[in-house]
């Protein structure tokens, strides 16, 4: 019975075609029916992805097998069981009113960013939303960095500027969180763009992905974005990550097609189960070389599920109840998935996965303290710091006359 | 009636079209009132070329299109180089010596901007120019023979995107690239607003200066035209200039154009670059063929005076230019100033003239309220306050929109700015 109620959870538009329920009720199987190891070695092992994707507009798809050493995917465990032990500390400095402001928490999706980012090079560009806590520490961050951010301390990724929703990291070509719903996909077409204008001919492109909820996906400017990007055939990826509810409005109630991956119209798409990393990993490997190879965009949808609600002001409960996202967790949950194939695997057993997860906790409430010890951002020079250029290195930090201090007299220059 | 008989004796239905198109385009109203020839988009065949319009030849009628060569003969309102004062305007830091920068070439608006776009393609191999219709040109012919020289991967056409087109530069700037975009209308600029308040601005200050997208320049045409009405009038520069982050510039001829382009695009900052698209064909000026730069954030005092300050911005500066003459008949002498960044804005400038003068009028075609006329006048009322000898005056457009009949009232022409000289020197007498 749960397992039909979370199947229409997932897929509740689709779920009249036979298809995408019996896929749907395959992403469960997968995710925690034993038996999804086919065959293996002490460190290698083959993992079985029957039902983790659907194509739309292809002759090609993902393999229905994905292979992975014992390193890789105890990697991966650890990224992900970091990413969500930093969530719930943000969760908790939030409520301790150490962090203020928005805070939108990745918690549930993990799985997206850590496959993701085993597919890529750190070459590829990859910008996205708002919710980028998780995608800033895939592409190279540090949990201080970030939670240093939060707290709007010095030690930030961008010095206290940006807070939550703001993460770069230029030696991976991340681009950031952006703080407008679904402007991040017209730039992301301008790293697209530079790819293909930079590419070396006879080689395949870097690719360019542009991450984005069911929320932004009926945004006009995404459609503009498709549509130059199909018509100039850019090594880009709109990657929608349908956690079902944009913002409090859930997929039926704001989306009149929720099959987000064959919104392109003409441009190609997959369906991914966006809970198993070997899945992601697996699917965004095709999509990256089929993308990489000149063939024009394509559409990815990544099935996942948010924990907590849209922000911090949203308690996640007023929307869906509390059966839906205990029986996600109970279910469908991105690191329980992990640890069972590490588990199955033979590549690791419970008490190893339960010293792993001590050492992160206790690495992730060091890396806290170390944040909230890092000083505060000091006014000067950081208020007009990086509005404008230095003017080529001329000026570096001279104060800029036309940026008004608070008070004004300090604003004078003659 | 010339126009007229033209099309009807053209044997092709495409070119009856486009006299038929042009006759409406060039209404009686204009050419009675001798406004500039800026037809609508559509068929522009006043170009530089030498043109032979098979319609006016077979109609044996006396009319020829006009030459850009014979229309040099006519004195030009936005030709500064008669001016008499040129040595006694104070020296502005950076601003290029033109006596020493070589040959020189009698270009419009239009052209200077091409020659602008060219020269900042060959130097740049990165430089790369979009918008819709550039590769023909564009709907003013900016982009004009662009496509030729730098091929297609380098000047191509975008979809009717706005918000598109700003993003993608955006994304190609940050990612090191020189993106050179075109918005067709300063009109349409609204639907980029977005990307260019919320991502361009800021990428540099929200990434900790890791990314920017300085290699933004979005070019677009602006202001009143003659007939351009609702949508193809207006001068959106004040809501840009509430922007930190950006630079917004609007020259005031060719010559000047030229080097605040290039400037533009090879600053480190992203830029809204606003032509006024009245000027694309009626301002002609020796422009240098060099590579030359003009600073950002200087204004220029066009003319020295002693009287009143007059603050002004791209097509603006000739009605003012013309104000000053009038003014100058009776008696009062204007300093004239030519913001040329509006921002960052040039205010030292500004307030030193007003100590001098004592009184300020502030000029533009934008209209009042919030214009950013109301900026200058709120930071010379502070700097400047026991200067002033009578209230600052703003002469500016209605708080309406741009009503296509009442374009002639709605714009703050030399006579409303005599008033205003005349206000504030009966004030302080």
């Amino acid at each position: 019975m749960f397992a039909t109620k979370a199947a229409s959870l997932l897929l509740r538009r689709s779920a009249a075609s036979s298809s995408s329920s019996v896929a749907a009720v395959a992403f469960l199987r997968n995710g925690f029916a034993n038996g999804n190891v086919r065959s293996m070695s002490s460190n290698v092992g083959t993992f079985d992805l029957t039902g983790s994707f659907e194509t739309y507009g292809l002759d090609t798809a993902p393999k229905n097998s994905v292979e992975m050493t014992k390193e890789e995917l105890l990697k991966h465990f650890e990224l992900m069981y970091t990413m969500r032990r930093m969530e719930i500390t943000c969760d908790n400095e939030y409520k301790a009113r150490a962090i203020r402001g928005f805070c939108h928490l990745y918690d549930g999706q993990e799985a997206v960013a850590t496959g993701i980012n085993a597919a890529f090079e750190p070459e590829d560009s990859w910008i996205t939303s708002y919710r980028c806590h998780c995608v800033a520490l895939a592409r190279g961050g540090t949990v201080s960095s970030i939670l240093a951010e939060l707290f709007g301390n010095i030690g930030g990724a961008t010095e206290g500027k940006g807070g939550s929703m703001h993460f770069y990291n230029k030696a991976s070509n991340f681009y950031g969180g952006q703080g407008i719903v679904g402007a991040q996909v017209p730039v992301g077409l301008g790293l697209a763009f530079a790819n293909h204008y930079n590419a070396t001919p006879g080689k395949p492109m870097q690719v360019a992905i542009a991450c984005y909820g069911d929320g932004a996906a009926n945004q006009g400017q995404i459609w503009e974005s498709a549509n130059m990007a199909s018509l100039w055939n850019l090594p880009m990826i709109f990657c929608i990550e349908n956690n079902h509810y944009g913002m409090g409005t859930s997929q039926d109630r704001h989306s009149s097609h929720s099959d987000y991956y064959k919104m392109g119209n003409h441009i190609p798409g997959v369906r991914i189960d966006g809970m198993n990393v070997l899945a992601v990993k697996e699917g965004m490997r095709f999509v990256k070389e089929w993308v990489g190879a000149g063939n024009g965009p394509m559409y990815v949808e990544m099935m996942t599920y948010r924990y907590h609600g849209h922000s911090m002001s949203d308690p996640g409960t007023t929307y869906r109840n509390r059966e839906e996202i205990a029986l996600t967790r109970s279910t469908r949950d991105p690191i329980e998935l992990v640890k069972r194939t590490l588990i199955d695997a033979g590549f690791a057993d419970a008490e190893q996965i339960k010293d792993i997860e001590k050492v992160i906790r206790k690495e992730v409430a060091a890396e806290c303290k170390a944040a909230k010890a890092s000083p505060k951002t000091a006014i000067e020079p950081h208020l007009y710091e990086y509005v404008f250029s230095s003017n080529g290195g001329k000026k570096q930090n001279e104060f800029p006359p036309h940026i008004r201090m608070p008070d004004f007299a300090k604003s004078k220059w003659y | 009636m010339i126009l007229r008989s033209a099309a009807m004796s053209s044997s092709s239905s495409r070119s009856a079209l486009s006299a038929l198109l042009r006759r409406n385009a060039l209404g009686r109203r204009q050419r009675r009132r001798h406004l500039p020839a800026v037809p609508l988009p559509l068929p522009l065949p006043l170009v530089l070329r030498s043109h032979s319009s098979a319609a006016a030849a077979s109609s044996g009628s006396a009319w020829q299109p006009r030459r850009l060569e014979e229309r040099r003969d006519r004195p030009r309102d936005c030709d500064y180089d008669h001016d008499h004062d040129r040595d006694r305007r104070p020296p502005i830091a950076d601003e290029p010596d033109y006596d020493t920068l070589g040959p020189t070439s009698r270009l419009n608006l239009f052209t200077a901007i091409n020659s602008a776009m060219r020269t900042a393609m060959r130097t740049d191999p990165s430089a790369i120019v979009f918008g819709e219709d550039v590769g023909f040109g564009g709907v003013f012919r900016c982009s004009q023979d662009l496509l030729e020289e730098f091929g297609r991967d380098r000047v191509f056409n975008t979809p009717l995107s706005e918000n598109g087109i700003a993003g993608m530069a955006v994304g190609y700037a940050s990612a090191g690239g020189t993106a050179i975009a075109e918005i067709q209308f300063a009109d349409y600029i609204f639907p980029a607003f977005d990307q260019i308040v919320n991502e361009m601005a800021k990428f540099r200050f929200r990434s900790g200066n890791q990314w920017n997208c300085g290699g933004v320049t979005l070019r677009t045409p602006c202001g009143a035209v003659g007939h351009g009405a609702l949508y193809h009038s207006q001068s959106p520069e004040a809501y840009l200039a509430h922007t930190p982050g950006i630079v917004v510039v609007m020259p005031r001829g060719p010559r000047c154009a030229k080097g605040l382009l290039l400037s533009s695009i090879r600053s480190k900052d992203p830029v809204v670059f606003l032509e006024p698209k009245i000027l694309y064909r009626s301002a002609v000026e020796e422009v240098p063929d060099a590579d030359y730069e003009i600073p950002l954030g200087k204004a220029e005092i066009v003319r020295t005076g002693s009287d009143v300050t007059i603050v002004g911005w791209g097509a603006q500066l000739r009605t003012l230019q013309a104000t000053c003459d009038l003014a100058a008949r009776e008696g009062v002498s204007c300093e004239l100033i030519d913001l040329r960044t509006i921002l960052p804005w040039d205010s030292e400038c500004v307030v030193s003239s007003v100590r001098k003068t004592g009184k300020l009028i502030v000029s533009h075609e934008a209209p009042l309220t919030c214009g950013f006329g109301a900026e200058v006048v709120a930071t010379l009322q502070q700097e400047c306050f026991f200067h002033l000898e009578a209230p600052i005056q703003r002469v500016c457009g209605y708080d309406t929109p741009f009503g296509l009949v009442f374009e002639q009232f709605y714009l703050p022409d030399e006579k409303k700015n005599l008033d205003a000289i005349r206000r504030v020197m009966d004030y302080s007498k």
